[in-house]
Order: C-alpha cells, then sequence, then structure tokens
C-alpha cells in the first residue's frame, strides 16, 4: 500500500489521450497506432496496459488480470487505488481483462459476450505484446479497413486465428481486443474477419 | 501489534472526527502537530459524487436515494506512510488535510500529537451536539387523549 | 422532425446579460448571500437538494441565487452540475435507527420510546404572518431541557413487528444489484427499489398531488403515519483501495413511514407500509412519497388497480420536474418549419372540403 506508483499527471488530459488512441485503433483496426504510456508502474504491468486501465476502468468495470498481474500484490494495489475498480475472480465477470502474458490466454468464450440486448456488456481484452507491425502476420477485413489489413504480432497462443475466428461468428456477441506493444496500440474488435493466416 | 480491527476502528474514529471538522480546524490541527517532514500528493484532491442509499422501510434492502458531493485525497510523508481522505463537499485543502492526518496517525511517533491535535474539534462537535440535544429535548411532548363522548 | 435555426446569438447574449442584471435587482437593496440563502431559506434548499439529488447544501443554495429562486430551474442547475463530477462508488445505506433525531412524531402511538419531539416545525403555528420577521427582529433563544444520555431513538414500526402485526420488509439479497436510474433508463414494471429512487427526485408538487388523490378515494390505502423523523446521519462508504467503511461526514435527512391497511391473501392479515426518504428538512416530501410507494405495491397485493396513484408507468414516467419542463418548455422554442408545414396541410384540407362541397366554404365560423 505504501509503495503505490503515481497515475496520470494530469487525470484528465491524459485520460483523453488514451482514450482518443483506443478509440482510433477500434475504429481502425488491425493498425498500431501511438499510445503514450503511463511511467512507471508496478511490473509486469507494462505501461501501457496502466494507461488504457486508468483512463477506462472505474468503479462499475470490474478488472480481471492474468497469473502474472494478479500474483504481483503491487498490481492489484495499484489498480485498485486508481481506478477503483474491483477486481473480478472469473474472466466472465470483468468489462476488462488484462493480460501480461497472452500467449496463455484463456479461450474467448470463458469471457463475457454481452447478450443479444446489450452486446456492449461484454470484456474488453487488452494484451501486453512484444512488439506489433504492419509487414507480417494474419490477414483481415472487416469494417474500418480499406480493402485487407495484416497486423504482425507476438507472442500469442497457438490457435489465435481460429479464437478470431470463432469469436467474430459470435457476431453482434463476441470480446473485443486491444494489442499494446512498447509505446503503441492496436484493436481487433470482433467485427473484423481473419482472411488469411500470416 | 495491536489487533488489526480494533486499530481499524480507532483509524475511523479519527477520521470521523475529520469529516465533521473545518478546514481550519484541520489546518490548526496540522500546526499543532508540526510535522517537519515532506508530504506529497500521491492524488491529488479531487471532487466526485458518492450515490447515496436508503433502505426499504428503514431496514429493509437497498435503493438508491441520490448522490451526493465528496472530495477524496491521497498523501504519502517522507516516513513512508499514506494517508487518505473522502469528505462530503467540494473542498479540495480541506480534504488534503485530512489526508495528511489520517497518514500522521498511522506512524507510532505521531499518533498521540494528531489525536491531541484533534481534542479541540472533538470538544467542539461534543458541545453542538449537546447544545442541539438539550433545544430538541425541550420539544417534547405529552399527548393526552381525552375521553369524550356522553353515553 | 428538428430543422436547426441559426442566428440570434447577440440578441441571446444581451437577454442573458439583461436577466443578470434583473436577477441583481435593485441594487440599493444588499446582496443576497449564498450563505444567507443556505441559513435562512434552509427548507428551499433541502427540495432542490432533493429533487436535483444532489446532496451538496452550498450548491443547491447557489443554484437557487442563480436560478432567481425558480425550483425546477434551481433542480435544472443542479442537475446539469452533477454531470460534470465522477463517480466514486455507492454508499453504504444510511443507518436511520442511529440518526440524531432533531424531530420524530409518531401519529399512531402517543407512548413511543425514545418519546416524541416536536423540533423545528411549523406544526401548531397560527398561520399569522409574524411582522417582527418584516423588522428583523432576533428570535428569542430557544428553550433547553435535559436532554436524555442517548438522543437515537429506537424506529416505531418493529414495535409492530414484533407481533407480526405488519409486513416485514423485503430483505437485502446478498449480491443482488440495486437498479440505478441514472445508470439505465427505466423499464416497466419497475421494482420497489426503482420507484423510490424515482420518487426521491420526484417533483414535490406532483408527488403531493398524486399522494393526496389517494386519500381523496383514487386508489385509497387507509394510511396513518406511522413514524416521521428528522436529524442526521453519518454517510459512510468503502473506497476499493481501503476496503473498510470510512465516515464521509453527517448529512441531514427526514424519514417517513406510513403503516397502511391490511393485506391477507389467504394468510393472516397484516398491516402493510409506504416508505419515504429526503435530503434535509422535507418532511411533506417524504409523508407524499411514502403514501405512493405504498399505492404502488396495489398490483403486489392483489388490490384493485386502475387509480392513477397505482400506475407505476404514470407515475415514475411523469414525476420528474426536469424531464417535464423540458418538454413542456421546449414547446417555446422555433417551431416554424413544423408549424409551416401544418398550415400548408391544413390549408389543402380546407381547398379539398371546399371542392367537395361545391365550392361552398364550410371553414368559415360565422
Amino acid at each position: 500500500m505504501n509503495a503505490i506508483s503515481p497515475g496520470f499527471a494530469d487525470p484528465a488530459l491524459d485520460g483523453q489521450c488514451v482514450f482518443r488512441a483506443v478509440m482510433e485503433a477500434l475504429a481502425r483496426p488491425a493498425r498500431p497506432r501511438r499510445l503514450a504510456g503511463l511511467a512507471g508502474p508496478p511490473p509486469p504491468l507494462t505501461p501501457e496496459l496502466a494507461a488504457i486501465a486508468l483512463a477506462l476502468a472505474d468503479h462499475e468495470t470490474p478488472l480481471w488480470l492474468d497469473a502474472p498481474l494478479h500474483q504481483a500484490p503491487a498490481v492489484p494495489a495499484f489498480l485498485r487505488f486508481h481506478t477503483g475498480a474491483p477486481i473480478a475472480e472469473h474472466p466472465a465477470a470483468a468489462t476488462f481483462a488484462l493480460l501480461a502474458d497472452p500467449a496463455r490466454c484463456p479461450s474467448p468464450e470463458a469471457f463475457a459476450e454481452g447478450t443479444p440486448d446489450y452486446p456492449d456488456r461484454s470484456t474488453t481484452l487488452v494484451f501486453a505484446v512484444q512488439r506489433l507491425s504492419e509487414d507480417a502476420g494474419c490477414w483481415f477485413e472487416g469494417p474500418g479497413i480499406n480493402g485487407r489489413a495484416r497486423l504482425g504480432t507476438a507472442p500469442l497462443p497457438p490457435d489465435f486465428p481460429a479464437r478470431l475466428a470463432r469469436n467474430h461468428a459470435r457476431f453482434p456477441l463476441g470480446i473485443d481486443l486491444l494489442l499494446t506493444a512498447p509505446m503503441l496500440v492496436a484493436g481487433l474488435p470482433r467485427s473484423i474477419r481473419v482472411v488469411a493466416e500470416g | 501489534m495491536p489487533d488489526r480491527d480494533s486499530t481499524q476502528e480507532h483509524r475511523r474514529r479519527v477520521m470521523a472526527v475529520c469529516a465533521e471538522a473545518t478546514r481550519p480546524e484541520l489546518e490548526a490541527a496540522l500546526r499543532c502537530v508540526n510535522y517537519p517532514g515532506t508530504v506529497t500528493d500521491l492524488r491529488r484532491p479531487e471532487t466526485g459524487l458518492v450515490m447515496t442509499r436508503g433502505r426499504i422501510g428503514g431496514d429493509g434492502a437497498p435503493f438508491n436515494l441520490g448522490e451526493a458531493t465528496v472530495t477524496r485525497a491521497t498523501v504519502r510523508l517522507a516516513d513512508d506512510a499514506t494517508g487518505f481522505a473522502y469528505l462530503l463537499g467540494r473542498d479540495l485543502e480541506r480534504a488534503r488535510a485530512a489526508a495528511t492526518l489520517d497518514a500522521l496517525w498511522q506512524l507510532a511517533d505521531w499518533r498521540e500529537a494528531v489525536e491531541r491535535a484533534l481534542v479541540p474539534v472533538g470538544e467542539r462537535l461534543e458541545a453542538e451536539r449537546a447544545l442541539s440535544a438539550r433545544q430538541t429535548a425541550a420539544t417534547r411532548v405529552d399527548f393526552f387523549t381525552l375521553v369524550r363522548g356522553e353515553d | 422532425m428538428y430543422v436547426a435555426v441559426k442566428g440570434g446569438e447577440a440578441a441571446i447574449e444581451n437577454a442573458h446579460r439583461l436577466l443578470a442584471h434583473v436577477r441583481r435587482g435593485d441594487l440599493g437593496v444588499i446582496d443576497l448571500s449564498v450563505a444567507q440563502i443556505g441559513e435562512q431559506l434552509a427548507l428551499l434548499v433541502a427540495r432542490v437538494m432533493t429533487e436535483g439529488s444532489c446532496y451538496d447544501p452550498e450548491l443547491a443554495a447557489l443554484a437557487i441565487k442563480q436560478a432567481r429562486g425558480d425550483v425546477v430551474e434551481a433542480v435544472f442547475l443542479v442537475r446539469a452540475c452533477r454531470t460534470t463530477l465522477q463517480r466514486f462508488g455507492y454508499a453504504e445505506p444510511f443507518d436511520t435507527g442511529a440518526m440524531r433525531a432533531k424531530r420524530r412524531v409518531s401519529a399512531i402511538f402517543k407512548d413511543v420510546p425514545g418519546g416524541q419531539v416536536l423540533g423545528p416545525t411549523f406544526d401548531y403555528t397560527h398561520r399569522l404572518l409574524d411582522f417582527t420577521l418584516a423588522a428583523g427582529l432576533p428570535p428569542p433563544p430557544p428553550a433547553e431541557a435535559a436532554a436524555r444520555p442517548d438522543e437515537t431513538v429506537p424506529r416505531v414500526m418493529p414495535l409492530l413487528g414484533e407481533e407480526a402485526l405488519i409486513e416485514p420488509n423485503p430483505p437485502e439479497r446478498p449480491g443482488a444489484t440495486v437498479p440505478d436510474l441514472t445508470r439505465e433508463p427505466v423499464a416497466f414494471p419497475a421494482e420497489r427499489a426503482l420507484r423510490l429512487q424515482a420518487l426521491a427526485r420526484g417533483d414535490e408538487g406532483f408527488v403531493l398531488a398524486i399522494g393526496y388523490s389517494t386519500q381523496r378515494g383514487f386508489g385509497r390505502t387507509h394510511p396513518f403515519a406511522g413514524e416521521i423523523r428528522y436529524g442526521d446521519v453519518m454517510l459512510e462508504f468503502m473506497p476499493e483501495e481501503l476496503g473498510f467503511l470510512v465516515p464521509l461526514g453527517r448529512m441531514s435527512l427526514t424519514e417517513c413511514e406510513m403503516v397502511n391497511q391490511f393485506a391477507g391473501g389467504g394468510r393472516a392479515p397484516q398491516f402493510t407500509r409506504g416508505y419515504g426518504l429526503a435530503f434535509g428538512q422535507s418532511e411533506r416530501k417524504a409523508m407524499a412519497m411514502a403514501l405512493v410507494d405504498r399505492s404502488l405495491r396495489a398490483a403486489e397485493f392483489g388490490e384493485e388497480t386502475g387509480a392513477p396513484a397505482q400506475d407505476g408507468e404514470f407515475v415514475l414516467s411523469h414525476c420528474d420536474s426536469l424531464q417535464a419542463t423540458g418538454f413542456v418548455e421546449h414547446l417555446k422554442l422555433p417551431h416554424y418549419v413544423d408549424f409551416q408545414a401544418e398550415l400548408g396541410l391544413l390549408r389543402k384540407l380546407r381547398a379539398e372540403s371546399a371542392d367537395a362541397s361545391e365550392g361552398k366554404d364550410v371553414g368559415e365560423m360565422s
């Protein structure tokens, strides 16, 4: 408790910048864009995961943390303090899921997919990956993509393209995905399709 | 090491006094404690809302009544203690002062000084409570029901 | 269809400057301070806080000053202000049994534990205008009497509950979410917790009139004022980062519990309840709310329904002064294009009607 690192220097403006980047990432899927991370979060929480959590989470949005994040006591304490969000025990109860080790991500069906009346009541997954590039990886099509786009990223679960396909098949239900790498964020919302594996 | 629950209850009592103290009273208490170390904002004071709740019939299931303005602050002392304040109203400095007193209270070397500095606040609150109680007591009634009718 | 109208910026700006000037009034009369409103118009402040659904006496007093004393406009200002603030979370429900009562009366038992205290009330005044107030004379100091050591007074209703003479209150279900109309739009039929939230922020005049209608026979519920209390209670909140309840300060509240006639339905008959709770000293509001709370439970007790006060959709859809005034007052905004369309339609209908009656002018009224 005594070692909580600081949050945004300017909560309103910094939060808005992150919100803008996330909104653009979901509006133009599979295209990495700049995201200013939050300096000095408790590891293994990355600056990008921390910035997204602080900008988007509040007392009404339970957070689910994967094992590496959950097992570092400073991480839940940091997130509780700065967001007021409860830490969800089960992935299906979470509005946002933060993953420092996305290769071991539970299957998309483990998270909330929303309801036919409220498809927005689903979990948004936020991955911390090591790289994001547009010159490798799967090809995607869908709203917000002019033609097709590809996104190269690692590490991911081995059956990641199949997972995305299953997730898209549930549309309008399903999860949305944000991928973060140092200083970058890209979105893979439920509306996009995998057209070719990279 | 004192029992965690009793320590927490004790801390809550000090927080309750701060919650009813005015800003000048809290600032006077801080001057009285005279802590020489630096105090930094872990979270700058900010005003928001808490949704208050009643209970159906006074003791039943909860319902949302309406919001209240609340200001919170979190400070860290050079001595590595973190203090919190959540107070009704919108006074940022008042919340910071209460958070500083909460942080100091958690340090064994400063606890007594904080409690001493808040004694005048407690006395003022008690005097006001007692006066209000005496004024209210003067309006206590005894209704008599009168038998009426001729048969 | 709405069609935007442009222009008028200078006129609008000047109208607002004129409003500010007229609001201030005669400069020879001393300016009204927000503190004066807070201290001396406390019941108006309580009403604006209750209907504005935001407890902050200073904000409510400022809103009253800015609104020139117009309650609905002041409520609008308070509601607008609250939308600019983030919500930290939900507080622990008030323990009104622990209230430091400044007033507490029961109309059903004269000898209630803790006694009956009138406190600052208009009851039993003669309603004669007091010209010493106009003269600004200070009032005599209040009387004092020895207070009982513990000012918290037990609530009256549990006395009836001991013999099961009154229905129990619905218990809290662990983990159940409490409906919140500021987060989700109201859907009908609305559960009781949601109805109470809507009534608490509902317009006092509307809730009063609907409550009154039940007394006059439109959905009769045979109420008695079981208990009315006004006083202050500590507000507590559990911040996620602390994990224990933190006292935030004392808030002033008025609570009313109505006892109403029986429900049986196969079981032994019991009294039923209606409940009202409001910010500050808001006795009429709390009483009217309790009447309407009970009448909206008619279907639950298998009572005959059909009166306005028993229709949840009617009451909840029309009790909010901000929604009501928004829809009524929008009629004064420019509807020039709409009206031109109506005018065109009317002319066309009249022309058709004239053709049909072979040129006779049937539209002209003598």
